[in-house]
């Protein structure tokens, strides 16, 4: 069964014209699929749902066996903890706390006892390179470096996805660089990666998978080996 | 619509939750004021200006019908500094039954001697009668009471069985004259079936004079009427400043407490107005960075968000002086009781000055943070929000991150850390909230306890009064008094009484104090009344015959001390008795032993034998009055429950007191939610990314809840102690004015069982306004909230 199922789906708001307009996709596990398109093609929206942090007005979305579009907040948020890691643009850490805490926000959220969740913050930030880091605010880091930790953030509950909201585009072209290849060394060692960007450079060289959307619709899907 | 007021527009229904809180407070914040300004002025002077309003009289004169005619009564009216007059009414004297009632007095019993005005109409250039329930008696079987301690209600009877025809009046309507010029009226038709006589006890005038403030005055207004009237015809002269006397000393007695509410809301209101609108501009910087950025003058910049900031503060302002108006009547109601039954009302300027001011408020606090924001680089006002002041309260964070507590609560103790100056307005919010709910609970408390001291004046369970109500039928007893009533009788059937547990007899006369003018009520007891002793300030209850007790102001008044011997006088002859203690007692008079008064022949009032009876522990106070009735119904008495009085004025200050209590806490209730609105709206991005983390709903609002909680406890721990600091101040300050001293035990009210959770009302008010905050946190989507600034 695919990681991710999308049926149907169709969103729209209060103004303008649908966000979404009838779309199906499927993702296996594993998998690192880009989607891409230009601003207002709907591509955030997307993420959106899937993240569970909004819902669709027709369709169903489900991840990891769990109807998404279903939930209540507090078992979308249940839901968030434990199966999705989010990586955002503009890294979304939390600027008064130290690295560490950032990291440690996810598992702390579920509960898992703090010496646990040190240690397991520990390995990641060690094994992105900014474990000499711990002790400093996100402030003082390079955006590079913010990433990362936002990326360790993210795998902290191991989730069985990861979202990762145009991780690049707030980095100049060597940190760019940096966060690419560590997203490809992600889904190597098994990580589903759902990679929204419109830097179709980023998504050649990191996805499995291409999907692009124009107007809310999926106008194309191309997988690597075809490419 | 120029740019300037399309900002304007957009701005206030942008950020439509922040107006909302913005008008309710200013809404709150008004009523409050108007409330705090009307008692403040109302507690000055209410005597006079209720006397002026009802046009009480400076002189009521009752006329010898003997001696002058009505005519003659009427021509006094011409005297040398009389402004206007009243009268000459019918005036009569009779001692009323009482017939069917809703107030459980015995059909038939006699009443006190009651002063009964034949009036056609209650109003008048003299003495202005304010109905106060039913109407005016118009026709005859009608009678209008006083509503001052009136003994029955409207629809209840009176009857007349001295008087010729034996007529039955029922009462249609309770008055209020601020003179006291009588205990009752009736229609002139009726008061003449009352007098079949035709010679009333006299003709009663009313006169109010164009000077009469001092005492000076009243006498030369009382010698001018002397001067007009048939010689030796005036018979009763009464002047107002008697009156003036007492009800000050009454309004005196609740004026501290008045003040320091009055003084409490508008403090809160000016606090909380200030909070509400600085924070909303000082939220708004980077909009306004924005508008620089576009082109906006400086200038511009501040009159956009004074205007933003006035367009809720209007609103609310008017919406306030409504509200504020509405709640004035049921308050000053309780105010009018509390000062003394002087009618009060809120003054009209009060609903032009407070607006203004408030107002004038809102636009300084707006002013000022426009001005810095206006003056702001406008790079820097772009960067505010996107990078809040994060810096402070790092090292609490962090250390409170590694304490063993759910991190949504360790985030949320964090918080009044990073923002000081936001938890210090949330903070000076639930100080003054807790000192308003600790004052006002101690003095309800206080006014309770001063109640059951008052009412130790009449201890136990049952009483007997040798000359109160007729015995009512009793089964197994007779039909009407065959035997005389003596106490030594009544006393030796109550000792037989099985349930006795203890009993004494008091009896009142009145003596001269040797050195002293005028006449002193002594009180006289029988029997072992160390059980029922009045609240013993100084010094001990008496103990036997010779010593004597006393209250503070009789003591005060004599310059008499605890030791001193005092000599009680009748018809040139004395006995000593020893001050031995102080008591509370709002009433001037003497207590001891019956015994301290042998050989003096002193005159005791018939009607003031009374038996005070103690039940023995479990013994069912009604079986045991019906027991004892039936051995007492042959002597024409009964025995009677004791009810607990209330005073009336008490009762008023404690609704007062609640009602101003609750208003204070909504208002810093309301300051505490407006500043957790700014503060989770400016940290909606935060709140966004703790819930794409996957904090769940409950999590957030715990955070939210928790970021109040520490304020809230901290706030409420400084504000108990100065809300105890101002009810000790303020109770003694209304007992002084009282004329007496007030039980230290009525003061010391705050016990553990008090102070505990009056120090979580702190935390319960922060708790409870950041609750809907909280809620729409929890409740906003995160897609939303991730994209906030």
């Amino acid at each position: 069964m695919p990681l991710i199922q999308i049926r149907d789906v169709s969103k729209k708001y209060d103004v303008g014209r649908p966000a979404l307009v009838g779309v199906n996709l499927d993702v296996d596990a594993g998998e690192a699929l880009a989607v891409v398109g230009r601003s207002g093609s709907g591509k955030s929206t997307l993420l959106n749902l899937i993240a569970g942090l909004d819902k669709p007005s027709t369709g169903e979305v489900t991840v990891d066996g769990v109807r998404v579009d279903k939930m209540s907040e507090k078992a979308s948020a249940r839901y968030r903890r434990q199966r999705i890691g989010m990586v955002f643009q503009f890294f979304n850490l939390l600027d008064d706390l130290t690295v560490l805490d950032n990291v440690l926000l996810p598992a702390q959220l579920t509960g898992v006892a703090r010496g646990q969740a040190r240690q397991r913050a520990l390995e990641l930030l060690g094994s992105l390179g900014v474990d000499s880091h711990v002790n400093d605010f996100p402030g003082t880091l390079s955006g590079g470096e913010r990433q990362r930790v936002a990326v360790a953030r993210s795998l902290m509950n191991r989730p069985a996805l990861l979202l990762a909201d145009e991780p690049t585009g707030a980095l100049d072209s060597a940190s760019a660089a940096d966060v690419r290849k560590l997203l490809v060394e992600l889904n190597r060692s098994g990580q589903t990666i759902l990679l929204v960007t419109h830097d179709r450079g980023l998504a050649e060289s990191t996805a499995s998978r291409t999907i692009e959307l124009v107007d809310g619709e999926i106008a194309s899907d191309v997988r690597a080996g075809v490419r | 619509m120029s740019a300037l007021g399309k900002v304007v527009r957009a701005g206030v229904r942008r950020r439509r939750v922040q107006t909302v809180v913005m008008t309710l407070t200013t809404m709150l914040a008004v009523t409050a004021t108007v409330l705090g300004v009307g008692l403040l002025v109302a507690s000055h002077a209410p005597f006079d200006r209720a006397y002026a309003q009802q046009r009480g009289p400076h002189l009521a004169v009752q006329f010898d019908p003997a001696k002058a005619t009505t005519a003659e009564v009427a021509a006094t009216a011409h005297a040398s500094g009389v402004t206007a007059t009243a009268g000459p009414f019918t005036m009569l004297s009779i001692r009323p039954h009482a017939g069917d009632n809703s107030a459980g007095i015995g059909v038939g019993s006699t009443l006190a001697p009651m002063t009964i005005v034949g009036r056609a109409d209650p109003q008048g250039p003299v003495d202005d009668l304010q109905i106060t329930q039913g109407r005016w008696a118009t026709g005859t079987g009608e009678i209008v009471l006083t509503s001052d301690n009136a003994p029955f209600d409207v629809g209840d009877k009176m009857t007349f069985p001295d008087v010729p025809g034996a007529p039955t009046l029922t009462v249609v309507g309770l008055a209020r004259s601020v003179g006291k010029t009588s205990d009752a009226w009736v229609s002139p038709a009726q008061a003449a079936e009352l007098n079949p006589s035709g010679t009333p006890a006299g003709y009663q005038m009313l006169y109010r004079f164009a000077q009469a403030g001092t005492d000076a005055e009243v006498s030369t207004d009382r010698a001018a009427i002397l001067a007009v009237a048939p010689q030796g015809s005036a018979v009763g002269v009464a002047s107002y400043l008697k009156l003036k006397l007492a009800a000050e000393k009454t309004s005196a007695t609740f004026v501290p407490f008045v003040v320091a509410f009055g003084i409490l809301s508008v403090s809160m209101s000016v606090l909380i107005i200030s909070i509400v609108v600085s924070g909303a501009v000082t939220a708004a910087t980077r909009r306004i960075g924005i508008l620089k950025s576009v082109g906006f003058t400086p200038g511009q910049v501040v009159r956009a968000y004074v205007s933003q900031a006035l367009i809720p503060g209007i609103v609310g302002t008017a919406l306030g002086i409504v509200l504020g108006n509405v709640v004035a009547i049921p308050v000053m109601g309780e105010a009018s009781n509390a000062l003394g039954g002087a009618q009060t009302v809120l003054a009209p300027w009060v609903d032009v000055v407070v607006p203004a001011g408030v107002l004038l408020i809102v636009a300084v606090t707006a002013l000022v943070p426009a001005l810095r924001a206006g003056r702001l680089r406008t790079v820097d006002a772009l960067v505010v929000g996107r990078t809040p002041a994060a810096r402070r309260g790092r090292l609490v964070r962090r250390l409170l991150g590694r304490l063993p507590l759910p991190r949504p609560l360790s985030l949320g103790l964090a918080d009044p850390f990073s923002r000081p100056v936001r938890a210090a307005t949330i903070a000076a919010a639930v100080v003054l909230g807790t000192i308003g709910v600790t004052f006002g609970t101690g003095l309800a408390i206080s006014l309770w306890d001063i109640q059951s001291d008052v009412n130790k004046r009449s201890p136990g369970q049952v009483v007997v009064q040798l000359n109160g109500a007729p015995a009512p039928p009793v089964p197994g007893g007779t039909t009407g008094p065959t035997k005389k009533a003596d106490p030594a009788t009544i006393e030796g059937l109550i000792k037989a009484q099985a349930g006795t547990r203890g009993y004494f007899s008091t009896e009142q006369t009145r003596l001269s104090v040797a050195g002293q003018a005028g006449q002193t009520d002594v009180i006289l007891y029988q029997g072992d009344s160390s059980w029922g002793a009045y609240r013993v300030l100084n010094g001990s209850w008496f103990h036997g015959p010779g010593e004597a007790v006393a209250p503070s102001a009789l003591l005060r008044a004599g310059g008499i001390h605890i030791g001193d011997t005092i000599n009680l006088t009748n018809n040139g002859h004395s006995v000593p008795v020893r001050i031995v203690g102080e008591v509370f007692s709002l009433q001037q008079v003497i207590l001891t032993d019956a015994g301290s008064l042998d050989g003096l022949d002193a005159y005791v009032l018939p009607e003031s034998i009374q038996f005070n009876i103690d039940l023995k522990p479990g013994v069912d106070k009604q079986s045991y009055m019906d027991t004892l009735n039936v051995a007492l119904s042959p002597y024409g008495v009964a025995a009677q429950p004791n009810g607990a009085q209330v005073s009336t004025v008490l009762v008023s200050m404690d609704s007062l007191a609640a009602m101003l209590t609750l208003m204070l806490v909504l208002v810093a209730g309301l300051g505490v939610l407006n500043t957790v609105v700014l503060d989770t709206r400016e940290r909606a991005h935060d709140i966004g990314i703790f819930k794409a983390l996957g904090m769940s709903p409950r999590q957030t609002i715990a955070m939210v809840l928790t970021s109040v909680a520490f304020t809230g406890l901290v706030a409420g721990a400084a504000g108990v102690p100065i809300g105890i600091f101002l009810h000790g101040y303020v109770v003694p300050v209304m007992g002084t004015a009282a004329g007496t001293t007030v039980p230290p035990a009525d003061i010391a009210v705050y016990h553990q069982a008090v102070v505990i959770p009056l120090l979580l009302g702190g935390l319960v008010i922060a708790m409870a306004g950041a609750l809907l905050p909280a809620g729409w946190a929890a409740k906003t989507r995160t897609a939303v909230t991730l994209r906030s600034e």
